[in-house]
């Protein structure tokens, strides 16, 4: 068995990646086997897509809404274009806010710059936001508050939508 | 969920070690076994709280993401998410309170592919999509604090 994977076995491992590490001791052999390959090449190649920064973050994964992180709010704030880099970086440190994306502006839809706030308790949320506007002079910019109420899915990405994941 | 639970969430949803045993190496940077660590995720996982364990993918370079939001009739809800839900494309389908009600995440391997997606969305609820791709990313997601002052139920 060779020591580097083939582009089918590649795209077969990225599947299995995107649905988790099995919970076994040796998470990388079962993946191997599924593969045909070996343990050493699998990791290999996972270190390599890390290397390769294609990896946000590389941990457990958890669904907050089981965790009691029962509110979250898309803050979008319309934000002149020059300044939006800056209020964006302010913004993408401040404690609570979990993402923090500049997205175009569309008609009907003026705002330009997301940030995504969890917490407890939606009055918790909300005050932190108030907080956070208030703090960064943002308060006169027109902005709104969309809470969720309901998750209809959530789960990771599929980027592969080729089904080799499952041999 | 326990001590070693909290601690476990709080240092592992980022940097997790690529190893041959990566629940032995969580075990020895906490200070317990890998079958303690093995528990605490299976019950994770029997409480519905864990997604997974593994990469979280950086969209620009896995393939091409959009956020899209549809401004869906109240009492075509239902409906309309469980026609959106159905594409293997979407994850975090949410409703929201705002005439955009229904907003969802699209990833798939191009921007072409994600067209398509958008075109045959439009087609199957008769309703415009708004199309919110990203531009930039001001911050790095390491995970949420699950911490003592963060007071999550047992």
């Amino acid at each position: 068995m060779t020591s580097t994977l083939s582009l089918e076995q590649q795209q077969q491992l990225r599947r299995l990646l995107e649905n988790g590490l099995p919970l076994t001791s040796r998470p990388y052999q079962a993946f191997a086997e599924q593969i045909n390959s070996t343990e050493q090449a699998v990791i290999e190649h996972v270190k390599d897509l890390d290397q390769q920064g294609l990896f946000r973050r590389f941990g457990i994964v958890v669904k907050h809404r089981a965790l009691g992180i029962n509110a979250n709010v898309m803050l979008v704030m319309d934000i002149e274009d020059e300044r939006v880099h800056q209020i964006g970086e302010a913004l993408g440190e401040a404690p609570g806010v979990n993402l923090c994306y500049r997205r175009p502006r569309r008609p009907g839809w003026p705002y330009n710059l997301f940030c995504m706030v969890h917490g407890r308790d939606r009055q918790a949320v909300e005050a932190h936001v108030i907080e956070l506007l208030a703090q960064h002079n943002l308060q006169q910019r027109p902005h709104h508050l969309l809470f969720s109420t309901h998750a209809f899915k959530q789960r990771g990405g599929r980027y592969n939508q080729n089904k080799t994941g499952t041999v | 969920m326990d001590e070693l639970c909290l601690r476990m969430l709080d240092r592992f949803q980022h940097d997790l070690p690529i190893c041959a045993q990566p629940y032995q190496a969580m075990a020895d940077e906490l200070g317990c076994t890998e079958e303690e660590i093995l528990q605490r995720l299976e019950q994770l996982n029997q409480r519905k709280a864990l997604s997974r364990v593994g990469p979280v993918f950086e969209h620009s370079l896995a393939g091409a993401s959009t956020l899209v939001a549809l401004a869906v009739p109240a009492e075509r809800i239902e409906e309309v998410a469980a026609q959106i839900n159905a594409f293997d494309e979407v994850n975090h389908n949410y409703l929201r309170e705002h005439d955009w009600n229904l907003w969802f995440v699209l990833t798939g391997p191009n921007r072409e592919h994600l067209d398509q997606t958008l075109v045959k969305i439009e087609q199957l609820t008769g309703l415009k999509p708004l199309d919110l791709p990203m531009l930039t990313a001001y911050q790095i997601n390491l995970g949420f604090a699950l911490g003592k002052d963060s007071q999550v139920p047992t």
